[in-house]
């Protein structure tokens, strides 16, 4: 079966160079922070050691809350993995001796598929674990029931992992349709840190937007996810999508931008 | 064993808007020799390659690899080898996990990437980084990227590329010993003295176009060659060529006399008591038919369909390149009244006007350039000797363009530079 071998050459190619473990450990230490600081906001009031603003939110589910931020802040890196997947191979020239190898050239694309899903997962258990352990470090701390033996909490953990194997596979799209490494690098961080956070709070504060936003990326994948930081602070959350019906908007996304790469650069000539 | 496979090129036409970077290239590549693709830079050879090996689609017309399109090779990497140039690789990823990325795309053994990396001589840096290797690894890296596979076709873009003059005589063996086992080795370069010593047959192309195919003996005529003499005395020697009407240019090292021995020409001097001295016989050098052909000044004729009806290229012939539809030169209208010729569309570098492709200028030599304009004035330069040949002023070998009858004297276009086209 050429697909199979193609996917262990595409899995050779990713875990024989840096790139994926660097990004592993910013990914690790940023959603270890992004979790430890919220614990310890949320954590505070709700115990009520420090004096919040607002109403007291309550302890019940706050451990959720605080580790959806592994899939809430941190989606943007399988996203990036699996966008310098291809990229990478335009930068370096490497799609030559690829196609060489295997000149079905939807054959490789299925091949970074799959291993996109890998990368994906074990980026999802590394976020996970990361949130688990600093805020229910934290959590514990002030006294706040970590739920670490909830089956919620694991279902949560679940679908983040689900999440982040889509992210991959909609970087991968990404990569596909926008060739160049360093515009599409600018284009993911674009997006993610400034269009889509902007847009989707103007969605929580304009009546019929939020009908629209519903179905962007990142709220798709908070839907998936089930609960999110930013569900929490954006008032009235006002029709989120189904858990699967995120789940199948992402693979959307992601399908979407494959076909379209496809059929358009990855048909392209190579030089 | 692998088994050489027959390369065959038909009709492979690549445009890229208007340009065509290869033009209706008819070609054929046999197994158990080493054969060299030569061209200037810009002439189309990567892209021909690249064509071959299913990278760039062609535009029209077809390349095979024993009779099959490289997308429907069963087992690619196995059945053709490739390199194509020396930055293919992630700069990242060491040696061995760069080979072992293919050899898992090709299911083959692990082990072939240690023995690959032995026979390019690499196995001691196998788990350094790309990003540190010098060019000449990179394309020692690049040749055993390609006998991954242990193919029985090898395809070599400018394969000496950075190697040392070692490393270029242990590639050069190389390449001998895989044709000798019968495998097909095909490799590109743009200089001939690269390659002359190591190919059986020659394939070489310009703007696109096979303008030479055959063995390195065919391309010399054997008929061709000179005399260079000198004397102490040149001014003698010179009146007494005038004397004779003996045709011959005055380089640095002496008089150079088209087809007339030796012999001849010590008796002449001789004969009119002429001390030389100098006096030998020069064949032709490949370098400069090498570069004569590509610049479109000589014609051979196993250009195959794209060779001439008339021996004369059309420099010669200012109202015959530019009557063949072939050429994108939209804004440029034939000759009143010149007759359809079915002759070599070959652009030339000189005729800028005529062929708006940017990459005229790049391809253009000087030396070819100028010999190219000499060839266009015969009736200027030596209006009253019409000859069958007439001298090349920058290269000293005969070209074997004869003087073009059909030339409309009173024709005030014909008189001036075949770049001037009618408007």
């Amino acid at each position: 079966m050429s697909l199979v071998a193609v996917t262990r050459s595409e899995y050779t190619k990713q875990f024989s160079t840096v790139g994926w473990w660097v990004l592993a450990i910013v990914l690790v230490v940023y959603v270890a922070f992004t979790a430890g600081v919220l614990a310890l906001v949320f954590g505070g009031v709700a115990s009520g050691r420090l004096t919040g603003n607002g109403p007291t939110p309550q302890t019940d589910g706050l451990a959720g809350l605080v580790y959806s931020s592994a899939s809430g802040v941190g989606y943007v890196f399988p996203l990036l993995v699996g966008t310098l997947m291809v990229t990478t191979e335009f930068r370096h020239k490497t799609l030559t001796p690829t196609f060489l190898a295997t000149p079905r050239r939807g054959v490789v694309l299925g091949g970074k598929f799959f291993v996109g899903i890998v990368v994906g997962l074990l980026y999802g258990i590394l976020g996970s674990a990361a949130a688990l352990a600093a805020g229910a470090g934290v959590l514990s701390i002030f006294g706040v029931d970590p739920e670490l033996g909830s089956s919620d909490t694991w279902t949560l953990v679940g679908r983040m992992l689900l999440a982040f194997a889509l992210w991959a596979v909609v970087g991968i799209g990404v990569g596909t349709v926008v060739r160049n490494q360093v515009a599409a690098i600018v284009i993911v961080l674009a997006v993610t840190l400034f269009i889509e956070p902007i847009v989707r709070t103007l969605g929580g504060l304009v009546s019929g937007f939020s009908d629209v936003v519903k179905w962007f990326p990142s709220a798709a994948s908070d839907a998936l996810v089930g609960k999110t930081i930013f569900g929490a602070m954006s008032a009235g959350g006002s029709g989120s999508l189904d858990w699967w019906v995120g789940g199948l908007v992402l693979l959307g996304y992601a399908v979407v931008f494959l076909v379209i790469g496809l059929f358009t650069t990855w048909r392209r000539d190579v030089d | 064993m692998p088994e050489g496979q027959v390369l065959e090129l038909t009709g492979l036409t690549k445009r890229f808007g208007a340009v065509s970077a290869v033009d209706s290239l008819d070609a054929r590549v046999e197994p158990g020799l080493v054969t060299g693709f030569l061209g200037p830079n810009g002439a189309g050879k990567t892209t021909s390659l690249r064509m071959l090996l299913g990278l760039v689609r062609p535009t029209s017309g077809t390349a095979t690899i024993g009779g099959k399109r490289y997308t429907d090779l069963a087992s690619p990497l196995q059945t053709v080898g490739a390199a194509l140039e020396a930055s293919s690789f992630h700069p990242g990823r060491s040696a061995a996990n760069h080979l072992k990325v293919y050899a898992r795309a090709a299911k083959l053994p692990t082990s072939r990437v240690d023995e690959v990396l032995g026979l390019v001589g690499l196995a001691d840096v196998a788990g350094r980084r790309v990003g540190g290797f010098s060019l000449g690894m990179r394309q020692r890296l690049g040749l055993a990227t390609a006998l991954l596979g242990d193919p029985g076709v090898l395809v070599l873009d400018e394969p000496t590329n950075g190697l040392d003059p070692e490393g270029i005589r242990w590639m050069r063996s190389l390449l001998r010993h895989l044709a000798e086992e019968g495998r097909t080795v095909l490799i590109s370069s743009h200089l001939l003295a690269e390659v002359q010593q190591t190919v059986d047959a020659l394939l070489i192309i310009s703007h696109g176009r096979l303008v030479f195919q055959g063995g390195v003996e065919d391309l010399a005529d054997p008929d061709e060659y000179a005399t260079v003499v000198d004397a102490p005395d040149r001014a003698a020697l010179s009146a007494l060529l005038d004397e004779r009407g003996i045709p011959y240019q005055l380089l640095r090292n002496g008089f150079t006399i088209r087809h007339l021995e030796p012999v001849e020409v010590g008796a002449l001097a001789a004969g009119a008591g002429i001390a030389l001295s100098n006096l030998q016989s020069k064949g032709a050098s490949l370098e400069d038919i090498f570069l004569e052909l590509v610049s479109g000044v000589r014609v051979h004729a196993s250009a195959g369909g794209t060779t001439v009806a008339t021996p004369t290229p059309d420099t010669a012939l200012p109202d015959a390149g530019v009557t063949d539809a072939a050429i994108p030169t939209p804004a440029v209208d034939p000759l009143p009244a010149a007759t359809p010729v079915e002759a070599e569309p070959e652009p030339v570098g000189d005729v800028p006007s005529a062929e708006p492709a940017p990459s005229t200028d790049m391809v253009a030599i000087p030396a070819p350039s100028r010999a190219a304009r000499a060839a266009s004035h015969p009736p200027q330069t030596e209006p009253e000797q019409p000859r069958p040949s007439y001298s090349v002023a920058s290269t000293g070998v005969i070209d074997v363009v004869p003087s073009a009858p059909p030339r409309h004297d009173g024709d005030p276009v014909a008189a001036t530079d075949d770049t001037e086209v009618p408007r």
